[in-house]
């Protein structure tokens, strides 16, 4: 590109920067600053632009952010995909060396490099390079990922390198973050089985253990619950996937009739037993399928096989894991989450809390400044991870509900701008950044309300801390750089 | 570049996942923040600190001005369970002095009550030593969920009236369903005035309410103290009692079983209201108070039980002067209608047995010799007469209804918890007994004297002769003379008179005088004041006669009128008359005659509990 073209480029980038993107970005980071404020807020309190408080600290990152998102503005859009690798490797790099120059942080953390006054957590800043290097990998000419196993290799490499280095640091939380590109690859062409396999086995992991106390027909009742789910699906597969009416019908038929007997057995007081009953179910299913590969389509019958089989190898060996593999403390953990145990002053504290905060807020919420949960510190982690509290607390369900529909708006809008990207790199990226969102707003949110477990991420723009809105302001302006310029071909 | 449309479809999948998320949070919030309202009562359990002020109880004065009953801080451990954070336990038990097994138990005792909650406070230890309290101040900050809570404890003067008085005591789970004023761990009166005018003493609590933060540091005052209720002060009381008095008749009534009632005839102000056995109020202060407490409710001599105002006693010869304002108001007798007794009234095979007098006899001798004879010929005149009556069953309700007129038969309604009303039965209760028509005057004679069916409290034949004092009416006798800021209730100020008129009470006067003169009480006769007096020697079915007196002073422009009861003591002039007179003399003079002081030695002295037939 010539100069004159340049000089267009750097003209047209604020006429053609998606507005709508940026004023959300504007409103989320003044709506988190204020909301530090408040949840630090003392009695005895200094002003909110004072460096004493978190607010004003806060302030200076914003600063510093504004700053960082107005130069990706400048950036030549080309650097972003050249440079997209070294970029990857060096955080990578930044990511092991942090490992081991880092002082021992909270909960044997090594995320952290201290200079001075600041902090900084590189893996904050690992996601955006991470997103970049997929993109480009996605953007190699004639890059198809389901094509040959090797593109899904390199994809998993990119992703699962970052993940396991910050486990490394025993950041699990963030690690987690890095699975939302899952997504990515399933809008690029992976298999939607894998998103449904994902879900099947989270579902059949919570039914599984949450109901694992009270017996049916001899069995868990969490067990048996799965069971059933399978045979459901199964014979869903039948008639969707494999698209076999006939087989559909006659599965079903088979399960229902079956079904029916065991309980009419059981009103006469004869209880079959679960694991034989379904062992006989499982076996004839599988002889059916085989049978039936004769006539029908053999791949997708294999499919629906591995399913049922992996589906009920899987729930056996989650029991046998949850009982023999985890410490108690960790099987607690999960049981709390799942509503097995109430357990307030233990591991349930900082929920329990939370949920306390968020619920007193009530329909209007108490006020800007007049929240008593967050503010008499009863919630921990009340401007970091658990900021929400404050929200809903203050706001209440109006204004947590603004949040939420802010963030939904954002990341709606993200995925639209993903979608009329001219160029794979552009497109891949704004996906990775709607996914990554997704995620931070999924396991923050929920987290807070008790509908996950705790698993310290911050929530974009409104967590305290510089790093973490930083790292986002980066990652999406970045998009809105590449958004900018999507007109243009470089090809 | 080439589009793939077919995968571009994919991003409704991931848009729907994320609606779908949001979704499901949003309506998790509505079900947090809309529909369950706990999580507000949560958040103002964790962040409001509702610190209760106790006022201080109102104050009890005699009726001469001297302080009775009074207040004295007293400080009680409390704690919320869910605020107490690990501490140190041996640390803990050395401040309170007391053993890891005590704590153990006090813990146990504490979560095993009915109304544990882990969000409310429950005592740990109540009325602590102020030398506990102070080396629990300096500490308390170790102990997070633990609080001193201020109270106040009574403290008395003088160590009598135990049964007047009443004490304090925590609420029950009743009290705490009867008045919605209470919460648990509040103070309520227990027996006597304390209770009576609990409304009074009590007050009105305040409230504080105070922010506080998750380490159970005070923060401030929730919006600068607005919320806030200012403690209202108990309102004293000024009793009728003459303290002074009280403790004499105490003294008096040392190891006798019964009771002393003296009462200003012109008032109905009780001035001394003796039980005895009795105790000491200080028993029932404090951290003792329930040890205490059951060791009196299991005392053989039932000390709690206020006899002076419980107990009901046949009123013997005490009875006669209501026999004499009937028959004369009803025309039956005139003043000088006089019947025989021959040592006794006889009538057929009946024989009511009397003592050595002259005879025939009139109405005044016969109050001064306790003649049965007179009274008995009255009352078979009176039930007999059917050309005024038309039958037995209409005289006898004529009869009956002249003594709950006097006082008798009903709850006078003394302002003191437990009264008891006594007994006067009416045709009714014969007819049931006897069957109808199946009685008549001689079947039930012996009520004429004060014996048979009819019961009578202390308290009620005081009233009687505060009645003959004033000559025809009385003052619903009362203990409270008044209440700071307050007026008394109406009953306690108005006359209620009897229906007979005082030209007739003159003549029992008279004949009550003497009695004293030169009649049963003699031993009454006092030099300076006319006294009137009535002995009385109740049989009673368990045991010896009790000894009663019942009589006023002065005859004219009387100051007191007095009951005496002593259960088991024999004749009604060996301890009934010499106590009841001290009593009067005491009262009018504030000392007694020398001469008198024998009297006054024989009685502090004597021992008729011996007679109770208790062993001891």
């Amino acid at each position: 590109m010539d100069t004159r073209g340049n000089n267009y480029d750097s003209i047209s980038i604020f006429k053609s920067i998606d507005w709508i993107t940026l004023v959300l970005y504007f409103i989320l980071v003044v709506s988190g600053v204020v909301t530090i404020y408040a949840s630090t807020y003392d009695f005895d309190h200094a002003s909110m632009f004072s460096f004493s408080e978190f607010s004003g600290k806060q302030f200076m990152w914003i600063g510093l952010s504004f700053i960082a998102g107005f130069s990706m503005m400048l950036i030549d859009k080309r650097l972003f995909e050249a440079y997209a690798y070294p970029i990857y490797v060096i955080m990578m790099l930044l990511l092991v060396i942090t490992r081991f120059i880092s002082t021992d942080g909270v909960n044997g953390s090594h995320s952290w490099i201290v200079m001075g006054p600041i902090s900084i957590q590189p893996a904050e800043f690992a996601k955006c390079a991470t997103s970049l290097a997929l993109a480009k990998l996605f953007s190699t000419y004639n890059f198809v990922l389901n094509k040959s196993a090797s593109n899904y290799f390199k994809s998993l490499l990119i992703i699962c390198l970052p993940i396991l280095l910050i486990i490394l640091q025993n950041e699990t939380g963030s690690a987690l973050v890095y699975f939302s590109l899952f997504f990515v690859l399933y809008r690029e062409g992976m298999s939607g089985l894998v998103l449904f396999v994902g879900a099947c086995a989270i579902t059949f992991f919570v039914i599984a253990i949450k109901y694992a106390e009270t017996m049916l027909l001899g069995i868990p009742t969490g067990m048996f619950s799965v069971f059933v789910m399978i045979m459901v699906i199964v014979t869903g597969m039948l008639f969707t996937y494999c698209k076999s009416f006939v087989m559909g019908r006659n599965v079903s038929i088979g399960y229902i009739v079956s079904g029916g007997i065991v309980y009419i057995l059981s009103l006469f007081d004869i209880d079959v037993n679960g694991y034989i009953y379904f062992g006989v179910i499982l076996a004839l299913t599988i002889t059916y399928l085989l049978i039936s590969m004769f006539k029908e389509d053999v791949r997708k019958l294999l499919v629906v096989l591995m399913f049922a089989v992996g589906s009920v190898v899987f729930v056996f060996s989650v029991n046998y894991l949850f009982e023999t593999q985890l410490q108690d403390y960790q099987q607690n953990r999960i049981k709390v989450v799942l509503g097995i145990v109430d357990d307030p002053r233990g591991d349930g504290y900082n929920v329990n809390q939370a949920k306390i905060a968020i619920g007193s807020g009530g329909v209007w919420g108490k006020g800007f400044l007049n929240g008593t949960q967050t503010k008499l510190k009863y919630v921990p982690e009340r401007h970091t991870d658990f900021i929400f509290c404050t929200i809903g607390e203050e706001q209440g369900f109006i204004g947590s509900v603004a949040v939420l529909g802010l963030f939904l708006f954002l990341i709606l809008r993200i995925i639209t701008i993903a979608e009329r990207q001219r160029t794979a790199f552009a497109r891949v990226y704004a996906y990775c950044v709607a996914s990554v969102f997704m995620l931070h707003l999924m396991i923050n949110i929920g987290m807070v309300i008790g509908l996950c477990p705790v698993i310290g991420i911050p929530l974009p723009f409104f967590s305290y801390g510089g790093s973490s809105l930083l790292g986002f302001t980066i990652l999406l302006f970045i998009l809105l750089r590449l958004d900018a310029s999507r007109r243009e071909y470089n090809y | 570049m080439r589009k793939d449309y077919k995968l571009e479809k994919r991003k409704f999948v991931i848009g729907a996942i994320i609606i779908a998320v949001v979704v499901i949070y949003v309506i998790k919030l509505f079900e947090l923040q809309v529909s369950d309202s706990k999580y507000k009562d949560y958040a103002d359990s964790n962040a409001f600190l509702r610190k209760t002020i106790y006022p201080s109880r109102g104050l009890m004065y005699d009726r001469n001005g001297k302080l009775i009953v009074f207040n004295q801080p007293a400080y009680d451990l409390v704690f919320i369970p869910k605020d107490v954070q690990p501490f140190d336990t041996i640390d803990f038990c050395n401040t309170l002095q007391i053993s890891r097994e005590e704590f153990d138990m006090r813990m146990r005792d504490v979560r095993k009550n009915s109304s544990y909650s882990k969000y409310t406070q429950q005592n740990f230890m109540t009325h602590l030593s102020s030398q506990d309290y102070g080396r629990l101040q300096e500490k308390l900050y170790r102990f997070p969920g633990f609080y001193i809570q201020k109270r106040i404890l009574r403290q008395y003067n003088y160590n009598v009236a135990a049964n007047i008085l009443g004490n304090i005591r925590e609420v029950n789970n009743k009290d705490l369903a009867a008045d919605d004023y209470y919460r648990r761990g509040d103070y309520t009166g227990d027996l006597g005035v304390e209770r009576s005018y609990e409304k009074y003493l009590r007050g009105q609590k305040g409230l504080e309410i105070l922010i506080r933060d998750v380490v159970g540091k005070i923060k401030g005052r929730y919006m600068d103290g607005e919320y806030d209720v200012q403690p209202v002060a108990g309102k004293d009381l000024k009793l009728s009692i003459d303290i002074e008095l009280q403790k004499y008749g105490e003294e008096l009534m040392k190891n006798k079983i019964g009771a002393i009632v003296a009462i200003e005839p012109s008032t109905g102000e009780v001035l001394a209201l003796v039980s005895s056995p009795t105790y000491d109020p200080n028993l029932l202060v404090g951290r003792v108070r329930g040890k205490n407490y059951k060791a009196l409710r299991n005392d053989k001599y039932l000390p709690l039980y206020d006899r002076s105002i419980m107990a009901v006693y046949p009123p013997g010869s005490t009875f006669k002067p209501t026999q004499g304002l009937i028959f004369r108001k009803e025309g039956i007798v005139t003043e000088n209608t006089s019947y025989p007794c021959p040592g006794g009234f006889v009538f057929g095979k009946l024989k009511v047995g009397c003592h050595g007098h002259e005879s025939p006899i009139t109405l005044k001798p016969s109050l001064r010799t306790s003649c049965n004879a007179y009274f008995c010929w009255g009352l078979k005149n009176m039930l007999d007469k059917k050309s005024k009556y038309g039958s037995t069953s209409n005289a006898f309700e004529v009869w009956k209804n002249y003594l709950v007129d006097m006082g008798y038969g009903y709850r006078l309604g003394i302002d003191l918890p437990g009264e008891s009303r006594g007994f006067i039965p009416n045709s009714g209760t014969y007819n049931k007994y006897y069957g109808e028509n199946r009685w008549n005057a001689l079947t039930i004679i012996s009520i004429a004297i004060g014996q048979g069916e009819i019961l009578a409290t202390p308290l009620q034949v005081a009233n009687l002769a505060a009645t003959i004092a004033n000559r025809g009416y009385y003052v619903v006798p009362h203990v409270v003379k008044a209440i700071t800021g307050e007026r008394i209730d109406s009953i306690y100020t108005e006359r209620k008179y009897t229906g007979i008129e005082s030209h007739y009470y003159e003549e029992i006067v008279e004949g009550m005088r003497m009695a004293v003169t030169g009649g049963t009480c003699r031993t009454a006769n006092l030099k300076d004041h006319e006294v009137c007096g009535k002995t009385g020697t109740a049989q009673n079915p368990h045991g010896r006669d009790h000894s009663a007196f019942m009589g006023f002073a002065p005859m004219n422009n009387p100051k007191i009128a007095i009951c005496v009861y002593v259960e088991n003591a024999g004749f009604g002039a060996t301890y009934g008359v010499p106590i009841g007179s001290l009593m009067m003399e005491k009262y009018l003079n504030d000392s007694i005659a020398p001469e008198r002081k024998y009297l006054e030695q024989r009685m502090f002295e004597a021992n008729t509990m011996i007679y109770s037939g208790y062993k001891r």
